[in-house]
């Protein structure tokens, strides 16, 4: 096809990217789409076996889960309210992911969150609301980021796989607010009471995020979440930085080679996961709890991932990812009311559905493969046109 | 401080030292191999738990603690079946994957748990053994000969790993698969059949490190047993440079800071526990930044390997 040397070289190089797409786990999974839905069903389908195995029936027991969130409004005002952690942990990790860093340390950083968010709004509770509620939500974010920020300086300084570093944070962040809510922090009503309960004190309430619907748990942290989504939206492909964070993740030779610090991409998008993941600590406190106590992150650390994953790493589809599986942790506790299932299976089918999801991406991309391989072969003379240029 | 320093104490806390070390033996040892054939296998948390409920419950329902070691290496068989087909057959990436199956055992073990047992139960576990003539050497058999079978096994484990990776075929195809998957495939040797029996070897051992725990160390289950030993096992293989004896030396370490912290406690000394408790998980971080000699990292270690993509 190409008859001079420097064409045919100049065309290897340009099919580099492609072949990083196919090879780049991380990259790949940002291509399926698909094939989430049915990793969902598949690990369903799984749940359903277990529950045979436990001799429940997996009809009553899906069918309490179901009508439990889309039965009534509270129901759905609740999954509404998980929904708004799921969606901020979840962008933090999407960041991280498309710059090819696995964040598992959200748990540690919603923690940290909390815990300084709370530790701010007791410090200035003086303040009024319309500047207590923004610095209040900041110092969240810093801590978090902060949180972040550890493991990504050590990943970009001593190659520290920062999945072990972020695991180890998180183990560090639960010691810290259990020192604290039982130290510096506690409840001085309960220390008087004698009860010594592991909580705060509660918040001002001008700090207190406003109500959407009344009677109900939703906050406005929804809509903060929301428009965050959009933002981050715009930061990754609209921004240079974006663009670069993006870069590094789909291709880190080609960045280096561009001149793009990849350590330092990377180590930036960790700290920004690190600081959605505090924006998730310190809302849940000041729209939900009102106050810090022991198990504030319900685990969101973690099925923020799995959201993230089923949104296709993109902070749009993050949304609907975030109300699905926001309804699927109100379900799991539903149906544990209703057909005496332990919670704890949800746990389990949220893991099967990340195995899925990760394992289903290798067969999209191929099958997305086959198909830009025959699209390539079809326009061969346009693109090395395009390539001269 | 001086009560810390008396000779019963030292023998207490070196005794301990040696007995905590031997669930991040087994699974360090497990995931060395899993690491030296090229796949990062981070689910090793999830499946000692399920293997240590596994032990745990068949332990208590048959009376025999054998069959209950039977079936921890069972479910960690299984549960490396899933991780070698997600990461081996189908490709995933190795990080999420191991993730994955983390939650996934996580929330198995805590169901079962729930369904099966329900409230924190304690068994008779293994009893500790005491070996002749090497048992009665003061102090030193106090501390190393006088533990149950699950202990010798573990450290027992260290050389014919060694061995294995080192002296045989078998550690030669493992290493090749891990260090150059493509040359190794050229060769005739099977990429993907040696990655799912490391994998699987892996997994077994994490199984036991797993029952370790159930049957030995605490004789208990409850949820989230394991609270991310897992995880430091993992670490432990790149603190030890990938080398049996290096995890030797990590576990150890490990396993003292462990004992030092639980002593501590027990006598009472004047630290906050919480801050204890965070000494393994600080000391994981500066291993993993500090410790790490990159230069025995295997080549193809996180890489997927696909025929012809090389």
């Amino acid at each position: 096809m190409q008859n001079d040397i420097g064409a045919s070289s100049l065309k290897k190089k340009q099919k580099v990217p492609l072949k990083i797409q196919l090879k780049n786990g991380l990259g790949r999974l940002a291509y399926g789409s698909a094939l989430p839905i049915l990793a969902v069903l598949l690990a369903l389908l799984a749940g359903a076996v277990m529950l045979l195995l436990l001799k429940a029936n997996p009809l009553e027991a899906y069918s309490a889960l179901i009508i439990g969130v889309f039965g009534s409004v509270s129901g759905l005002t609740q999954a509404l309210v998980k929904a708004t952690p799921l969606l901020l942990v979840g962008l933090g990790i999407c960041i991280a992911f498309r710059a090819s860093v696995i964040n598992i340390g959200a748990e540690g950083q919603i923690i940290l969150g909390a815990v300084m968010g709370t530790w701010f709004a007791l410090i200035f509770r003086t303040w009024p609301g319309w500047l207590l509620i923004p610095t209040t939500i900041l110092a969240g974010f810093v801590a978090g980021a902060a949180w972040g920020f550890v493991p990504g300086i050590l990943k970009a300084r001593f190659n520290v796989n920062e999945i072990l570093s972020t695991v180890m944070m998180n183990a560090i962040a639960l010691q810290l607010m259990n020192l604290l809510i039982r130290g510096p922090l506690i409840d001085p009503a309960g220390v008087t009471a004698g009860t010594y309960l592991a909580q705060s004190e509660r918040l001002p309430e001008q700090v207190w995020l406003a109500r959407l619907v009344p009677q109900t748990l939703l906050h406005s942290g929804l809509i903060i979440a929301i428009v965050l989504a959009f933002l981050v939206y715009i930061f990754l492909w609209r921004t240079t930085i974006g663009y670069r964070i993006r870069a590094v993740g789909l291709n880190p030779d080609a960045s280096r080679y561009a001149g793009i610090s990849v350590p330092v991409y990377q180590a930036l998008s960790l700290t920004l996961a690190g600081g959605f993941a505090g924006l998730a600590g310190v809302i849940e406190v000041i729209g939900v709890q009102h106050r810090l106590l022991e198990g504030i992150t319900s685990g969101y650390g973690f099925s923020g991932i799995v959201a993230a994953l089923f949104g296709g790493l993109h902070p749009i589809g993050l949304i609907p990812a975030s109300v699905l599986f926001g309804g699927l942790l109100v379900g799991a506790d539903k149906m544990q009311r209703a057909v005496q299932v332990p919670s704890a299976l949800v746990d389990s089918i949220l893991g099967l559905i990340v195995l899925f999801v990760v394992g289903s991406a290798y067969l999209s991309q191929r099958w997305a493969a086959r198909r830009r391989i025959a699209a390539i072969k079809s326009i061969e003379p346009i693109q090395s046109a395009q390539v001269k240029q | 401080m001086n009560e810390l320093l008396s000779t019963s104490i030292f023998i207490g806390i070196l005794a301990s030292a040696i007995r905590l070390a031997t669930p991040y033996l087994y699974a360090s040892i497990g995931e060395a191999f899993a690491q030296t054939s090229g796949v990062v296998n981070l689910g090793v948390d999830g499946i000692m738990l399920v293997g240590g409920f596994s032990g745990f419950y068949v332990a208590m329902i048959s009376g025999n603690l054998w069959l209950g070691l039977l079936a921890a290496m069972l479910a960690g068989l299984l549960m490396g079946l899933l991780m070698s087909f997600i990461s081996v057959t189908l490709k995933a990436e190795q990080g999420i994957s191991g993730i994955g199956l983390y939650m996934f055992g996580l929330g198995l073990s805590s169901l079962l748990f729930k369904t099966m047992i329900g409230t924190v139960k304690t068994i008779d576990g293994f009893a500790p053994v005491r070996i002749p003539l090497l048992g009665n050497i003061p102090v030193v058999g106090e501390i190393m000969f006088n533990q149950s079978l699950l202990v010798y096994g573990a450290f027992l484990l260290v050389p014919v790993a060694w061995w294995v990776l080192e002296k045989t075929t078998l550690g030669l195809k493992i290493k090749s698969v891990g260090q150059n998957p493509a040359a190794a495939d050229t060769l005739g040797v099977s990429v993907d059949k040696i990655r799912y029996f490391s994998v699987c070897l892996g997994s077994v051992l994490a199984g036991l490190a797993g029952a370790s725990l159930s049957l030995s160390l605490v004789n208990l289950f409850q949820e989230n047993l394991t609270a991310g030993q897992g995880f430091i096992a993992v670490a432990l293989v790149y603190f030890g440079g990938w080398r049996p004896l290096g995890i030797l030396g990590g576990a150890l370490l490990f396993s003292t800071v462990n004992a030092l912290q639980l002593w501590m406690q027990v006598l009472g000394v004047n630290i906050e526990s919480d801050v204890m408790v965070m000494l393994p998980y600080l000391l994981t971080i500066a291993a993993l930044a500090i410790a790490v000699n990159r230069t025995r990292q295997p080549a193809a270690l996180n890489k997927p390997f696909e025929r012809g993509e090389n």
